[in-house]
């Protein structure tokens, strides 16, 4: 099983790496009226069921792969 | 400080850390020993204060502190803190101590995406506190600030909380990063943790332009020596 994780700047957080994109997208002609710039993070889990991985990742999502102060995340799981 | 009485403080080295020497000659010139202590270690020795220095913690992966943490020496660290010992995290050394939820808030990207490396005026906001003792009420100090994440965070109601409890003991003149409400330094709510994006350490010498720096770590050793004298 795998899972994805997406970490976002939380809404409201000013986020001036996505500024500085979406500035440059601008420059180069695109017309973008906000960028956001998060991380993602791939994980390869072995076997199990989805449900309890869920519970797992969301744990190790607030202890580590974001900071809930600031970040939001999302968990997706593929296969 | 106390005739003869030299504290001893450790100062946690993290692979990337690049000021921990800085902090301990810096240290030992304002009067404490300095003992080196590396982030494998499982326990601190006995000390009567503990910096976690400037640098680049692993690489600054993920998040600028996340993986430092984690480090086994942040275990004794925590019981240390949590038994009321000093500890003063400077620059990465504060971001480490924000991301292990000892210092409350979080340290983002600078609004401006530089790394900003200049003497920047602090004032300070509270002399009676542990940290900022030899400091006079309103004084301005000028001191380095090197970091391209220094940029402090806190929500709405942390921050009213902050200001309420009187936790924010430094305040950038003109903010150099955007943090919020202009804040240099935060400490815990009793007082004991503090952290800075500045670097003290870089301003005890006159050769460098400013000796403010003395005012933050001389308070913090004073602060050290009181407790070693205390406890003797």
């Amino acid at each position: 099983m795998k899972a994805t994780i997406l970490v976002r700047p939380k809404e409201g957080i000013l986020d001036p790496q996505g500024e500085a994109v979406q500035s440059s997208l601008r420059q180069l002609g695109f017309h973008v009226d906000e960028a956001r710039v998060g991380r993602v993070i791939d994980l390869e889990l072995g076997g199990g069921d989805a449900g309890s991985a869920r519970a797992e990742l969301e744990r190790a999502c607030e202890q580590l792969l974001a900071n809930p102060l600031i970040e939001s995340y999302e968990i997706a799981f593929a296969e | 400080m106390s005739d003869g009485a030299r504290p001893t403080v450790a100062v946690i080295v993290f692979p990337g850390s690049n000021d921990d020497r800085d902090a301990a000659l810096a240290l030992e010139r304002l009067g404490a020993e300095a003992a080196l202590v590396w982030h494998a270690e499982p326990e601190l020795p006995e000390v009567a204060g503990v910096v976690l220095p400037g640098g680049f913690s692993y690489g600054d992966y993920l998040r600028c502190g996340a993986i430092a943490r984690f480090a086994p020496v942040m275990e004794a660290v925590r019981r240390f803190a949590a038994e009321g010992g000093l500890v003063l995290g400077i620059c990465n050394g504060f971001q480490v101590l924000c991301e292990a939820r000892l210092l409350p808030g979080a340290l983002r990207p600078n609004v401006s995406l530089s790394f900003v490396c200049r003497d920047v005026r602090l004032r300070v906001e509270r002399t009676d506190t542990l940290f900022t003792s030899r400091a006079t009420a309103g004084e301005v100090l000028t001191i380095p600030v090197k970091h391209g994440e220094g940029c402090y965070f806190a929500d709405e109601e942390l921050l009213d909380e902050l200001e309420a409890n009187g936790q924010v003991l430094l305040r950038y003149e003109e903010s150099p990063n955007g943090s919020i409400a202009a804040i240099a330094g935060v400490a815990n709510e009793s007082g004991n943790v503090f952290g800075l994006m500045p670097h003290p350490e870089h301003a005890v010498d006159p050769l460098l332009g400013s000796t403010d720096g003395t005012l933050v770590l001389g308070s913090f050793v004073d602060a050290a020596a009181e407790r070693m004298f205390t406890a003797a």
